[in-house]
């Protein structure tokens, strides 16, 4: 039942050492807010599940807060590496990272078998390649109708999900638009889950009789953080900021500068300080 | 002849290669660029599908990532991730996919995954994400990357996703149907697969590429066809749209927040 919340609250009470965690987004509505929240409170030992880590797992790796990374493409989209993630892979710094490698479609059928309820993912995948030589996960089974070898994989039921969405309403309801990823698969495939918003609404605007909306009942927390997806976007409220993506090369590229970014932007700043790039966005559009 | 470079000839290489009726499914970076300009040029119905979600999108400047808002706005329809990856890659609606890669061998087999061993790799790259059921499910593959001698190795530190396997009948023989890598677009040349061998093969050289300099770039003795073409030379058109929307998108990229 959806409780509305503050950042810190909803962290404090959903995320814990240990935790199997999925803060997804597919370009889209990252949650970067929320991934902030989780590396001020200091959270170790996570295993992060997403489809594409990109800047807030580099962050969470590079603080030290995760021992694993489930995932299927791990870079900064158009722009090249995630600094932190190679030196953990390639270097062990801060920690070690242990790698559980899919592709894209294996990661999307897990997310969609666990909102599903079932224990495993089945498709037409991982013909020929290595994938699966280093993942001892990835499986084959036969069609029991047709005698078709398929590829099976565990099905996703992270811990928790925190995700950022537009907007929810006073009760908790939740209104996702634009590129949807599989943030909604995530959300019912785990036990627990945040969502931050963009802003909340006495009433869900006009819309489409197929919305996507996630009922209140089946998530835990709802925050108000606006602009917390900065500086990936929210459609309708701000554009992904490139500009930033690119900048963030230079800022991870090296372990001093990147520990000095989080201490001036994360550790020393909350999550009110996200509000400036909706309104700078707002403003400029004007 | 206008000037250009052999990045753009490549790009142009490229785009030439989809036909208006394509149902592409793009990558990003250099795929997005030679989709794009195939639709801004001689192919303004060409269907193109990003793994976000989007599909038959129109973008006016060029993603820097896969799910950019541009995408979402100028599409047709924007569809779950999963349901991308199960009703309309897996279920056989996409003819084209267009990929790159960090290392390529000569049966086009790709590795986006490491450099080195996996367990201790040199270079930890991003990894397969789309790749691996992309190769094997759209009807046929194109595939554009700059030529060099550490990206066309002789045998790839890690195969992400299948091309022609070890050549011949070996694709076929995993069970896999679709045709595999039909064309491969560099900055030097084009190469087709061999009809038996599978082998990728050069059938066409860009204006004043020389074999030598083909070879000089490739990590094994590269096969020619019996009758090597010479590329067409970019046209005043191909190179003022394709410039125009690297313009674009460079001015759209570097707005600060």
């Amino acid at each position: 039942m959806a409780r509305i919340s503050s950042l810190s609250e909803a962290i404090t009470d959903a995320v814990r050492d240990g935790d199997t965690l999925a803060l997804e987004g597919f370009t889209h509505l990252i949650p970067h807010a929320a991934g902030h929240e989780i590396v001020r409170q200091g959270r170790k030992g996570l295993t992060l599940i997403r489809m594409t880590p990109d800047l807030i797992y580099d962050q969470l790796i590079g603080m030290g807060c995760a021992s694993r990374l489930v995932f299927s493409w791990g870079g900064n989209p158009g722009v090249g590496s995630l600094h932190r993630l190679r030196d953990a892979v390639e270097n062990g710094w801060p920690q070690k990272l242990e790698l559980e490698e899919h592709s894209h479609a294996a990661m999307a059928n897990a997310y969609e078998a666990g909102a599903a309820g079932l224990p495993c993912a089945i498709f037409r995948g991982y013909i020929g390649g290595d994938l699966p030589k280093v993942n001892a996960k990835i499986k084959r089974v036969t069609c029991p109708f047709t005698g078709e070898e398929l590829a099976a994989i565990p099905a996703h039921r992270p811990d928790v999900a925190v995700i950022h969405a537009q907007r929810a309403d006073r009760a908790g309801n939740v209104m996702i638009e634009g590129v949807l990823g599989v943030q909604k698969e995530a959300v019912l495939a785990s036990k627990r889950s945040v969502v931050t918003v963009e802003e909340i609404v006495d009433e869900l605007p006009e819309r489409s009789l197929n919305a996507v909306v996630l009922p209140y009942w089946t998530i835990q927390h709802v925050v108000a953080v606006p602009g917390g997806a900065f500086p990936s976007y929210a459609q309708g409220y701000y554009a992904r900021n490139n500009a930033f993506y690119k900048k963030w090369d230079d800022i991870a590229r090296e372990r001093d500068t990147f520990l000095a970014w989080m201490k001036a932007n994360v550790l020393e700043k909350g999550p009110e300080a996200f509000a400036q790039y909706t309104r700078k966005t707002r403003a400029a559009a004007d | 002849m206008a000037d250009y470079k052999p990045t753009e000839m490549m790009t142009i290489a490229a785009a030439r290669a989809l036909r208006n009726d394509d149902v592409c499914f793009v990558g990003i970076g250099q795929p997005s660029a030679a989709c794009n300009l195939a639709r801004l040029t001689h192919a303004p119905d060409i269907v193109l599908i990003y793994e976000s979600g989007t599909l038959a999108t129109k973008p006016n400047v060029l993603p820097l990532s896969i799910g950019d808002g541009e995408l979402c706005e100028t599409a047709l329809t924007t569809v779950p991730v999963p349901e991308m990856f199960r009703y309309w890659l897996q279920g056989s609606r996409i003819k084209v996919g267009f990929l790159g890669g960090a290392q390529i061998d000569k049966f086009a087999n790709l590795n986006t995954t490491v450099v080195g061993p996996y367990d201790k790799p040199k270079v930890r790259l991003p990894g397969g994400g789309g790749a691996p059921e992309i190769a094997t499910s759209c009807g046929e593959i194109f595939i554009i990357m700059a030529q060099g001698k550490r990206s066309f190795v002789d045998r790839l530190d890690f195969v992400t996703s299948i091309g022609h396997v070890a050549g011949g009948d070996s694709r076929a023989r995993l069970g896999v149907k679709t045709k595999g890598p039909t064309k491969l677009i560099t900055d030097l040349a084009l190469f087709e697969p061999d009809p038996e061998t599978k082998e990728m093969t050069v059938v066409s050289l860009h204006p004043g590429v020389t074999r030598a300099q083909v070879q000089d770039n490739t990590g094994w003795p590269v096969k020619f066809a019996a009758q090597v073409a010479e590329t067409p030379p970019p046209t005043a058109r191909e190179l003022e749209v394709l410039r125009e929307l690297h313009a674009r998108t460079n001015r759209a990229h570097s707005e600060a927040a």
